[in-house]
């Protein structure tokens, strides 16, 4: 395999962006990263996108989309796996790089969620849960990661004011990212006292409904140097998968595919959990952070309350999670965030993060999960 | 609107909870599967679930799916019943305050929903304290 | 002799009081508690209806027969509250128990008597040797018109009864049917609430059918009041019943342990049905039972029964009927009530 780099981020402000469709988001955001990298073609191109089927009635976005970029006929391929179809996205362009088949990839991942009443796009998010054996008893996703939490209080003490420091934290973070969908900061009470929607998690615990796209290049080390751009190599890619349903995990407080994900990622950059300076991970509820950070080996199990607690994952701390402000400030278009997590990977990396840059970033690892758990997708970067 | 038939399908295990086992690892499945993910032994044995478990998990939505819309707040948990068997489940004839881990609990045949004014009715398993 | 093999009972855990209803109608409580002898009714949860109801009695009546579900040969479910316009609920509760498909089903309807119907075709077809086993349900969660007399009695609930030839647990010594056409309570299609003919329900109708169709049955076996130890009249009110006895010259004694009403209310095809559950719970070997049910339209189906030995063996293997009824309850505010009864106009 070549060695892979990501040599152009293009990324635009997140929301409900009520002028914009959803090739208007992806095409914008696509020439972004092209004008970002300085190239002037690209190969082939992968887009992450959950279900463009249920919120905007399109399906054959690959082409759609490849069309409305106007880099027809370069092959072009739609990725799903839920939440985590961004970071597949980013997987399969490194694979197609790396294995010497391309030599310039587009990776993007986007979603228009507000085409749809709120029924709707909750009924399309539900379809990433087992449809016969979740959804059918009333479960929503806020109540699959309610249970996941409950569980987690149960076995390791995990308190509500821990989960609610999550939000505080990447509110804080998303508070100095100008692309944020809720650039502001909330405060404990705050959480406490927002309207419940599956007990104990409550509004803000949980990530929105958002409209949104992001974009990478990626291309070979050589051809990055040629391009006199800061050289920033993925050297680690996992992706494993478990159990749709969350009563089928061996351990409901545990992301085993996370655990798998990451391990694989690891090994292959060579590196350990602690060697990693700065982390974006799937914060769609404030327990998933804290399940990602033992499953990622963060801390050790049951300690992620704590640590969050003490301030260890802020930007000044010695586990930097979500400087962008995370799912939850950032906002959530489903496909797109894992390509949003890489967009601030490279940010930090190429130390453009501003108020929120993590000082001396080198390494950096983005977590992409789908559905409760039952895909991820790990990437670890270097700046060389 | 979806057809009846995805509904009609599953009603040996909504109606009967028909399981199935692995012959190799004895592993026992609900809904039953066509491969053991234990050890990929393709040999399964027809057999049913226990009624009867503890809760492992619970959680009282609050905002829900449109299907289930003027349910709310209900409670919707994972138990695991007696023979091993983990699956998920509403909750029912169970004030909140008494929702706790480990609570005895057993199946009861209700009513899930209705597909919405002229639709069919979903029938399935619910569980109510055991006492 | 044919009678009954298993049998059980399903109330639904929720309870409204007379005071509650009354007070939302501006209507004197204890002058509807006098008049009706009744204190509070079952009112079933959003999830629940007369399908869930009869599986759930049925699975009980299955635990105390101890048959293989597959020797039933009818399933039949009698009730004024159907889910469906069309489509059987006997098919689900056929489908839920294990007894398809080699099984006769059929829904029966006939106001509160549709539940003794079932249960007098299917023990006739045992007793004609046509099948082995036949289920009959009574369940129904009817409903009464918002501050109309009936809402303080109209309740929910189910009693399931398998009939059969051996493991009898109460044979089934004689049977009568007792009709006329008598318009007393009817509801007519996409109607949601039904009607009544205020006192005409009395004497013309309840009265006269229950007690044609006790003295008829009486006659036709040549026993009297006095041979019974116990009588389960249809239970629309706490007040019928008692007059129907002491117009047969029944006693109080006779009449106490099938009447549920004061704290059930009136579930309709489960109500004597569900008398008849409450009565073989405490019944003992050699106890002659007689059972009157009464439907608007109008009618009584009336059997004799006499339980044998087997009633001590099985009845423990399943819920009585009075502890569904006492524990557990949860009492619900009129608004509530409302919500869960679908009473309240809501958008499209």
């Amino acid at each position: 395999m070549r060695e892979v780099a990501v040599v152009g981020i293009g990324m635009t402000k997140w929301g409900e962006l009520w002028n914009k469709s959803l090739r208007d988001i992806y095409v914008e955001t696509a020439l972004m990263a092209i004008d970002d990298s300085g190239v002037d073609h690209i190969d082939s191109m992968y887009i992450g996108s959950m279900s463009s089927g249920i919120f905007v009635g399109q399906e054959h976005i690959a082409s759609l989309l490849a069309d409305y970029l106007g880099c027809a006929p370069v092959p072009s391929t739609r990725v799903e796996t839920a939440c985590a179809s961004g970071g597949l996205a980013l997987r399969l362009g490194f694979m197609e790089v790396g294995s010497g088949m391309s030599d310039i990839v587009l990776v993007s991942g986007v979603e228009k969620m507000t085409d749809v009443g709120g029924d709707e796009a909750t009924y399309a998010l539900g379809t990433a849960a087992d449809q016969e054996y979740e959804c059918y008893h009333g479960i929503t996703f806020p109540g699959l990661y309610a249970l996941m939490a409950v569980a987690h209080m149960d076995k390791y003490g995990t308190t509500r004011k821990q989960l609610a420091e999550v939000a505080v934290k990447n509110h804080k973070n998303g508070s100095k990212n100008p692309l944020a969908q809720f650039p502001f900061e909330v405060t404990v009470d705050d959480v406490l006292n927002s309207v419940k929607v599956a007990d104990p998690l409550r509004i803000l615990d949980c990530s929105p409904i958002t409209d949104g796209a992001a974009a990478a290049i990626i291309c070979p080390v050589e051809l990055a140097k040629k391009l006199n751009k800061p050289i920033v190599k993925i050297t680690g890619s996992g992706h494993a998968t478990d159990a749709i349903a969350i009563s089928q995990r061996k351990d409901m407080t545990w992301l085993e595919s996370t655990y798998k994900a990451g391990k694989s990622a690891y090994e292959m950059a060579g590196k350990n959990p602690g060697d990693i300076d700065v982390f974006e991970v799937h914060d769609c509820f404030t327990i998933a952070e804290l399940c990602v950070m033992e499953a990622l080996g963060l801390v050790d199990k049951g300690k992620s309350g704590e640590a969050v607690e003490r301030g260890r994952t802020a930007v000044e701390g010695d586990i930097p999670v979500n400087p962008s402000g995370g799912l939850k400030s950032k906002g959530h278009p489903v496909g797109a965030t894992g390509i949003a997590q890489v967009v601030e990977i490279v940010k930090q990396l190429r130390e453009e993060s501003g108020e929120r840059q993590v000082k001396g970033a080198r390494f950096g690892l983005t977590q992409n999960m789908g559905g409760s758990g039952a895909s991820t997708v790990v990437h670890v970067f270097e700046r060389e | 609107m979806s057809t009846p038939s995805r509904y009609w399908r599953e009603i040996p295990q909504r109606y009967r909870l028909e399981a199935n086992s692995c012959a190799q690892c004895r592993q026992k499945f609900f809904p039953p599967r066509l491969v053991c993910p234990e050890c990929g032994s393709r040999d399964l044995v027809k057999t049913k679930i226990e009624e009867k478990g503890k809760v492992i998990s619970y959680t009282i939505i609050r905002v829900p799916p449109s299907q289930f819309k003027d349910q709310a707040p209900y409670a919707v948990g994972v138990v695991e019943l007696d023979d091993g068997v983990k699956l998920m489940g509403q909750i029912v004839d169970c004030d909140f305050e008494d929702l706790k881990m480990g609570k005895r609990v057993r199946i009861e045949f209700r009513k899930l929903f209705k597909k919405g004014h002229s639709g069919i009715l979903c029938y399935g398993y619910k569980f109510v304290p055991d006492s | 002799m044919e009678g009954i093999v298993g049998y059980g009972a399903y109330i639904p855990r929720n309870r409204i009081k007379v005071e509650e209803i009354a007070k939302v109608w501006g209507a004197d409580a204890p002058s509807y508690k006098k008049g009706l002898m009744l204190e509070e009714k079952s009112v079933p949860s959003p999830d629940q209806d007369t399908i869930t109801m009869s599986v759930e009695a049925s699975k009980s009546a299955l635990k105390r027969a101890g048959i293989d579900p597959l020797d039933i040969g009818a399933v039949y479910v009698g009730s004024e509250s159907h889910p469906y316009a069309v489509k059987p609920s006997g098919t689900v509760l056929a489908e839920a128990l294990g007894a398809t498909p080699e099984v006769h089903t059929a829904d029966f309807e006939f106001a509160c008597k549709a539940g003794t119907e079932g249960m007098f075709v299917a023990l006739n077809l045992v007793k004609a040797g046509i099948i082995t086993y036949g289920l009959g349900v009574g369940a129904d969660t009817s409903q009464g018109a918002p501050g109309d007399a009936l809402e303080y009695s109209a309740a929910a609930g189910a009693a399931a009864f398998i009939f059969g030839k051996d493991k009898v647990v109460a044979e089934v010594l004689e049977t009568y049917a007792y009709m006329t056409d008598t318009p007393d309570f009817w509801r007519r299609e996409y109607e949601y609430y039904p009607q009544h003919g205020g006192r005409f329900t009395g004497e013309p109708a309840y009265f006269k059918h229950v007690t044609g169709a006790a003295k008829g049955i009486m006659n036709k076996v040549d026993m009297q009041a006095g041979d019974f130890n116990y009588v389960i009249f249809h239970q629309p009110n706490g007040k019928f019943p008692f007059k129907a006895g002491k117009i047969l010259g029944f006693s109080r004694e006779q009449i106490e342990p099938g009447w549920l009403v004061n704290k059930l209310g009136n579930t309709y095809s489960g109500s004597s049905p569900l008398g008849l559950t409450a009565t073989l719970d405490i019944a003992k070997p050699g106890d002659h039972i007689l059972l009157v049910s009464y439907g608007s339209g109008a009618g009584s189906d009336a059997f004799i029964l006499k339980v044998t030995p087997r009633i001590d063996e099985v009845r423990d293997l399943a819920p009585l009927t009075r502890e569904i009824l006492n524990n557990n309850k949860k009492y619900l505010e009129y608004g509530e009530y409302a919500k869960f009864r679908e009473k309240i106009r809501k958008a499209e």
